[in-house]
């Protein structure tokens, strides 16, 4: 019976081509529209790291006071800590893994003499770092908490980095100049993005980021100047010792805690530190922690910019109106076969089997609209991302998934959208038809 | 016209009608806050930033290798062999400048331990070289002269100045009074007093995006009297005389590599191309939310041109029979013109609700300023105009309908 009714809709859409494109125009418009807006929303907005997302927090401490966050967040919190409270945490170790780390620039001198230097973004980070965001390795390994406390001068390449210094060969072992110092390979990454970069969202998320990774303590040692956001209040001395020494914000802190109740005991010991250094007198007020995963902090950190909520919205509203077109249009078409169905219904048709038939027909231009749309979805996305830049259409592409909403949605909407007539179709009554012919 | 017949008509085919004014109301309300936010947009992109850009380029983050314990020479260096290029007018070295997107800010208070700043600013350094090397406008005080300018070692070295520029924006927000000039304010880092020397008419802050940290103080920057000597990468700013941009745009870089080769540049890139990076999203949008529009008023005209050709299609026999009984082809036409008047009526009277509510909606989510009425009543004008003009079509080929028909058939 239904590829009966298949074949009767598709027949019937030949019958009126201009309704029938007017009303797949329609539908394929408002399904392009949508599904532009809605992958690109996906793409900005999915889980960067969804085995792990609600076992890793960011925690904040308010080390300000309530009175110092003028023009700033609501909540009294900043999004960084302090060098102090990011070596109080360490050295608490009250986390499964933990740690601080920061971005630097550093000049990064090239293999081959005749070229000129080149600028790369050095992340210092402690050795939990690599198991506490899954980073895999292609040759040779992270250093170890030895390595930390020895400061050793090691890096770990990006598969890129290593690609472009040494030619994807197994480099562990050579020797990179950053700043003039050497630094010893011990380990190579192997193919690794993270959509957004969640642990530090001050360096565009969705672009090139860190390629080069070494231990917090060298960078430290070595002055490493931080780059991204760097937020001062109170007394600052001079230099690099005064901005270790100070309550200036710059450093990302992380944590992984594996369950819930690990979650729990962290919150406490953020509460417990605070109030220890309310009583060491660094803290003049009551304590004031937070902490969240993933998927609260991207939210938090309102990563998906506010256009793209307002082309959501548009894209929403257009798909309503394309599609109400296309229920007025189903509206005539079936109606102006009334004769037809009266004449069907008279020989014996149930309003069940009228209803089938024609909500098979609406099922059909649905798919035919998601087909079209699915088009200009891919017309729309190739758009976006030359009208727009990477913070918004970051690797934004039609994937199985989408191509599955997209087609499920058109044919979804449509039939939604078609139910009215296809009732109205199912009441017409026999009789009348056959007396008006 | 007679109504009557009309409204009774239309509420035999209730559901058609309905569903004409409902997507004429969304349209509506869709149309006109994309046409305020395209108007928002654009006005955002053409803001000043006070710079003479046509004729002026940045050389974006140079950072010397290695820590270089004679920065400060190198710069002077740089600077003096920049000077003397032919077709450069000026140039100095600065941490930031206007759209860049990254840069510092401070708090400035009237009084020392104000609990909130009175201002905040945007903070550029530069030496007396700064307001020629922008292009800026001097309208009162003095530039900086070189007794003024030291050395800054880092971001983390935080000498006061012997005194700062402020722009005009800024000085009347600290100053009311316009007695800006010599009076002395506090900074949120230091707690030195800095005097105020001089005002430029405009300076803007590098952060531009619509909402973002900059918006709330768009026009506050001070320039500070030092040259940035560390291992920070920083900018040249070099002003080009008329005409000479293209020439000095490849003469730059080249010269500061001959000079020498241990450094970095990110990018040379003239102030022009700073504005189309900073504002490409806004643009984007603009073109996104246009398009849109057009492709919202289309298919809500064919929809209407969709429905009314099935109205007519249905109603052949009645047309002629009107037609047999003496109305003219004109009654015919202006039948489905007022029939569609009081739909699009409806709808707009609707969509405007619509338009002020998404808009109130988006003002508490997206902190928008709130649409100007005129938005909403030229979109309802509009969607009447796209009403009349969709329906005329299918009224005309109504009015072609020969009286004869009603002769025909039963």
């Amino acid at each position: 019976m239904f590829t009966y009714y298949f074949r009767l809709g598709l027949r019937s859409l030949k019958r009126n081509m201009v309704l029938t494109a007017l009303m797949i125009a329609a539908i394929a418009v408002g399904i392009g529209a949508c599904m532009t807006a809605l992958t690109v929303f996906r793409a900005m907005s999915g889980d960067p790291i969804p085995q792990k997302s609600k076992q890793l927090f960011a925690p904040q401490i308010d080390n300000w006071g309530p009175d110092a966050h003028a023009g700033g967040p609501t909540d009294r919190l900043e999004p960084q800590l302090s060098y102090t409270d990011v070596l109080g945490l360490m050295k608490a170790h009250a986390a499964r893994r933990q740690t601080g780390m920061y971005a630097t620039l550093q000049s990064l001198r090239p293999t081959d003499p005749k070229q000129k230097p080149t600028k790369v973004f050095v992340r210092a980070a402690f050795t939990d770092f690599f198991p506490m965001f899954e980073v895999p390795f292609k040759y040779g390994g992270a250093w170890t908490a030895s390595d930390d406390e020895a400061r050793a001068a090691v890096v770990v390449l990006t598969q890129d980095m290593n690609d472009k210094l040494f030619g994807g060969t197994n480099s562990v072992g050579k020797t990179i100049r950053l700043d003039n110092e050497p630094y010893t390979v011990i380990g190579v990454l192997d193919d690794w993005r993270l959509l957004p970069r969640f642990y530090d969202l001050a360096i565009r998320p969705f672009g090139d980021g860190d390629a080069i990774f070494m231990p917090f303590t060298r960078a430290i040692d070595k002055h490493m100047v931080n780059t991204g956001s760097t937020q001062c209040n109170g007394d600052v001395e001079s230099g690099f010792e005064g901005r270790l020494k100070s309550d200036c914000i710059w450093l990302q802190f992380w944590v992984e805690l594996p369950t819930e109740s690990d979650a729990q005991n962290y919150r406490a010991f953020l509460n417990n530190y605070a109030a220890e250094q309310q009583r060491f007198g660094r803290f003049h007020w009551p304590p004031h922690t937070q902490l969240r995963d993933v998927p609260q902090w991207l939210q938090y950190r309102h990563v998906v910019p506010s256009e793209v909520r307002i082309l959501i919205l548009v894209s929403f509203g257009f798909l309503l109106v394309c599609l109400m077109n296309a229920m007025g249009l189903m509206l005539a078409k079936i109606m102006g076969r009334a004769g037809d169905i009266g004449v069907r219904r008279a020989l014996g048709a149930s309003r069940g089997a009228i209803f089938a038939q024609c909500l098979i027909e609406t099922g059909v231009v649905g798919l035919a609209g998601g087909i079209f749309g699915l088009l200009l979805t891919a017309l729309g996305l190739w758009a976006a991302r030359s009208l727009l830049t990477k913070e918004f259409v970051a690797l934004a592409h039609l994937d199985w998934a989408d191509t599955g909403i997209a087609v499920l949605l058109a044919v979804g909407a449509t039939v939604l959208a078609g139910l009215y007539p296809t009732w109205r179709a199912a009441h017409v009554q026999p009789a009348w038809q056959l007396k008006a012919q | 016209m007679e109504f009557g017949p009309i409204i009774s008509a239309m509420r035999r085919n209730k559901v058609g009608a309905i569903l004409i004014a409902v997507q004429m109301a969304i349209t509506l309300a869709i149309m006109c806050n994309a046409l305020f936010i395209i108007e928002q947009r654009v006005a955002l992109s053409k803001r000043p930033t006070g710079a003479d850009e046509p004729n002026v380029l940045i050389i974006q983050n140079n950072q010397w290798v290695g820590n270089a314990p004679d920065a400060s020479a190198r710069l002077q260096g740089d600077l003096a062999a920049l000077r003397s290029l032919p077709g450069v007018q000026d140039a100095f070295a600065t941490n930031s400048f206007p759209m860049s997107g990254g840069g510092s800010t401070t708090g400035l208070s009237l009084h020392p331990n104000q609990k909130d700043p009175t201002a905040i600013a945007a903070v550029y350094f530069g030496d007396g070289h700064a307001i020629a090397g922008f292009g800026l406008k001097l309208v009162a005080g003095r530039n900086f002269n070189s007794g003024d300018v030291v050395d800054k070692l880092g971001y983390t070295d935080l000498k006061s100045p012997t005194g700062i520029i402020v722009t005009r924006v800024l000085a009347d927000k600290l100053f009311p009074d316009g007695n800006a000039v010599g009076q002395s304010i506090y900074d949120e880092a230091r707690h030195g007093q800095t005097p105020i020397i001089g005002i430029v008419d405009r300076l803007q802050v590098p952060w531009v995006s619509a909402a973002g940290w900059g918006s709330k103080f768009n026009d506050s920057s001070i320039i500070e009297p030092f040259n940035l000597v560390s291992m920070y990468p920083y900018n040249y700013i070099v002003h080009a005389q008329p005409g000479q941009m293209s020439a000095v745009l490849q003469a730059a870089p080249k010269k500061l590599f001959d000079v020498s080769r241990a450094r970095v540049i990110q990018r040379t890139l003239t102030m022009t191309d700073a504005r189309a990076d900073a504002y490409k999203n806004d643009k984007g949008l603009v073109v996104i939310l246009g398009v849109v529009c057009v492709a919202l008023l289309a298919v809500t005209a064919f929809g209407i041109v969709g429905l009314t050709s099935y109205w007519v299609a249905q109603r052949r026999r009645q047309i002629g029979i009107r037609r047999a009984l003496g109305a003219t082809r004109n009654a015919i036409v202006q039948y489905f013109q007022t029939e569609n008047l009081l739909i699009a009526g409806a709808g707009a009277a609707i969509g405007v609700a619509l338009a002020v509510s998404l808009n109130l909606w988006m003002v508490n989510a997206f902190a928008m300023q709130r649409l100007h009425t005129g938005y909403a009543l030229i979109g309802a004008i509009v969607v009447m105009i796209l009403g009349q003009a969709a329906v005329l079509w299918p009224a005309l080929k109504a009015a072609s309908i020969p009286p004869a028909l009603a002769t025909r058939a039963a």
